[in-house]
């Protein structure tokens, strides 16, 4: 789950972390009179989940009040294109207006899992205000990575050593490591998948702050975070995803024409790749659940046809404890119930009384579009969303 | 010979008393693994279809001689279970429960050091040598006693992957299946250093996931150690990256753990990679020359 970035800044502090100051609203009028309370200088930022905002004209700096309002009334509604937005952009409802700090140094810091070491990795570089990636890509030399014991969280001397690594002396040196320690407990204790603070800062005054904030969180850990929960902004996921949620499906939203219902993510994983094969374009990621219940197909299918890019479907299912036969009945009932389905089919199951599965999809009311086998199914799908262009 | 499970196998299921508990601790005994006690805190002495429940793992372990664990335990205590089985002495523990955090499982990982057990999973299909046992919810009628070996990071794509091989008359040593979380228990490496050692097992299947380097890390094993023919697939080739497809694990991150990467790998150690699913069977016969 992602949270904004004011809602980052607001737990790492509780932890300790230096942020700027600020506040964030929805309302140029106020935006004017936190930019006055902070001085009369400050940086209006949108706050939508995807980076690169800046990049996209949803960071403005404001020298005075009215600037504030000005550029606040600009950003709030805006469609704001980011190259992690996708063409169509995100609206903005909400900016955060914080003091501008005179930036000495602009450095990165980040806590993920190391899946390979299996420990949590704390990287650093002096890189900062670039993409990680990138600079990993071009100099991976360029980040100093501090593994540490989820146990004890990140060490004192292990703070020091990032510090050291980021160049930093002195006060800032002190200030570095002790906010290293506190990004790696908030890390620890809200079971984040990752805390980013790209740039930290350093102020011409030596102070160390976390100037951009980012941090995702373990979907599985989320039971026990009733306060991250209740940071989800529903807003900014797609819609069709949400819905899908509410079905306990597991559905990802693609850009293809081909929808497909698999049971098991790994199958369809493959699915999608299959179709990519032989010169589809997937519409979606969808996992029914291994057992791939009538109940589960219907709202599956009808979520499947709810988007209009949708050109054909595929249904790929591997009956294994849930007989395909009975699997093949709930399919023709989940259909029968909506009614009014007028796009092209495709059925493929496998598995324990093929035989009898294939039969009841040929003497349904439907008309199926019935495949032997993956390749056999991936063929007729592509051919299919063909035809109905 | 078959690894980790076979006829002297005998399971117990932590969480039997519980609908998918129940369910797949009769499915294990219907398929011919000994299943030889359940555990559900609070609920000893109380019997499933005839199988005694215990308290905990250590009074089953010691009343019925089990030396395996299903465990089926909802996620919140899934970790507290696979360490409670590793305290015990259990050698195999085989984790079906989905959705436990990535925290708890480095804590897991942790205790493990001291507690020895073989932890299979978690959210994983389990483990079957077709014929002698499985612990686990794969369809047994699926499989077939035989020569191939197969691991993955998924459930349904195994199958499908063993039903091609069955209807080609190519029979399974044993299929483990590894789950689909970033932190498991095993991994390929550990699973194809166990084939290594199994003279029946006369090629393998290895099908990924995108996420991670665990394939590039069983490539390279493989270049070195492994000298019967591989045949790869990695799934999610059209998964969009930074978007989390199902499993945990299955997460293109920081532009690493591309299927093509993977494919890349697993061609440069000599396996035979298929880019179609639909595949795995026809190319693993003629990897053995079939």
């Amino acid at each position: 789950m992602k949270i904004h970035e004011y809602q980052a800044k607001e737990i790492l502090r509780r932890y300790g972390v230096a942020t700027p100051r600020g506040q964030v609203t929805a309302d140029p009028a106020e935006a004017a009179r936190i930019c006055t309370e902070l001085g009369g200088r400050c940086v209006v930022k949108a706050q939508i989940h995807a980076g690169g905002r800046g990049k996209g004209g949803g960071v403005k700096l404001a020298k005075s009040p009215a600037e504030a309002r000005e550029a606040a009334g600009r950003i709030l509604g805006m469609q704001l294109v980011t190259p992690q937005t996708g063409p169509e952009g995100q609206t903005v409802k909400k900016v955060l207006i914080e003091e501008a700090l005179d930036i000495a140094t602009e450095l990165y810091l980040s806590v993920t899992l190391d899946r390979a070491r299996e420990r949590p990795i704390l990287m650093a570089s002096k890189a900062g205000g670039m993409e990680i990636e990138e600079v990993a890509a071009r100099d991976p030399q360029a980040i100093f990575r501090q593994e540490f014991d989820p146990a004890l969280g990140l060490l004192p001397f292990q703070g020091r050593a990032v510090a050291r690594a980021l160049g930093l002396s002195g006060d800032s040196a002190r200030k570095a490591a002790k906010l290293v320690a506190s990004l790696a407990a908030a890390y620890l204790a809200t079971d984040a998948s990752l805390v980013e603070i790209n740039p930290l800062l350093v102020t011409g005054g030596g102070e160390v702050v976390a100037l951009d904030a980012k941090m995702t969180f373990d979907d599985n850990a989320l039971f026990r975070h009733p306060d991250v929960v209740a940071m989800r902004d529903l807003a900014e996921e797609n819609p069709m995803e949400v819905e899908a949620g509410k079905f306990n499906l597991n559905y990802i939203k693609l850009d293809g024409d081909i929808a497909c219902m698999v049971n098991g993510a790994g199958l369809a994983m493959a699915t999608m790749d299959i179709i990519k094969l032989y010169g589809g374009e997937p519409a979606n990621f969808l996992d029914v659940g291994g057992s791939a219940s009538q109940d589960a197909v219907k709202n599956a299918f009808r979520l499947l046809v709810s988007d209009p890019g949708v050109r054909a479907v595929l249904i790929n299912i591997f009956g294994g404890i849930a007989r395909t036969d009975r699997i093949a009945r709930g399919v023709v009932a989940a259909i029968e119930e909506l009614g009014d389905v007028r796009m092209p089919v495709v059925v493929r199951l496998e598995g324990t009384n093929v035989e009898q599965g294939r039969e009841i999809l040929r003497q349904a009311p439907f008309h199926f579009l019935v495949a032997e086998h993956m390749a056999d199914a991936a063929e007729k799908v592509v051919a299919a969303a063909k035809g109905g262009r | 010979m078959a690894i980790w499970v076979n006829d002297d196998t005998r399971l117990l299921v932590q969480g039997i008393t519980g609908k998918e508990g129940t369910f797949h601790a009769l499915g294990c005994r219907d398929y011919g693994t000994k299943v030889v006690a359940g555990v559900t805190p609070g609920k000893g002495g109380e019997s499933v279809e005839g199988i005694p429940v215990f308290d905990s793992v250590a009074e089953a372990r010691e009343r019925t001689g089990a030396n395996a664990s299903m465990i089926f335990v909802p996620p919140p205590f899934a970790a507290d279970a696979i360490m409670e089985a590793a305290a015990a002495g259990v050698e195999l523990t085989v984790c079906i429960t989905e959705g436990i955090p990535v925290a708890d499982m480095l804590k897991v990982k942790a205790f493990l050091r001291d507690h020895p057990t073989r932890l299979v999973g978690p959210n994983c299909p389990g483990v079957i040598s077709p014929g002698m046992a499985k612990i686990g919810i794969m369809p047994g009628h699926i499989h077939r006693r035989g020569s191939v070996g197969v691991i993955s990071r998924s459930g349904t794509l195994t199958y499908e992957a063993v039903w091609q091989l069955t209807n080609l008359g190519l029979g399974q040593s044993t299929c483990v299946g590894i789950g689909g979380d970033p932190i498991n228990g095993t991994s390929f490496i550990d699973v194809l250093a166990a084939f290594a050692a199994d003279k029946e097992t006369a090629a393998v299947v290895m099908i990924g996931e995108i996420g991670g380097d665990a394939e590039e890390r069983a490539a390279a094993w493989i270049r070195e150690h492994f000298d019967r023919p591989v045949v790869g697939f990695i799934a999610g080739r059209a998964a969009p990256p930074g978007r989390r497809m199902g499993h945990a694990g299955a997460i293109v991150a920081g532009g690493h753990g591309t299927a093509a990467e993977k494919m890349e790998a697993m061609r440069a150690a000599g396996l035979h990679v298929v880019d179609s699913p639909a595949k795995l069977g026809e190319t693993t016969a003629r990897a053995l020359g079939l």
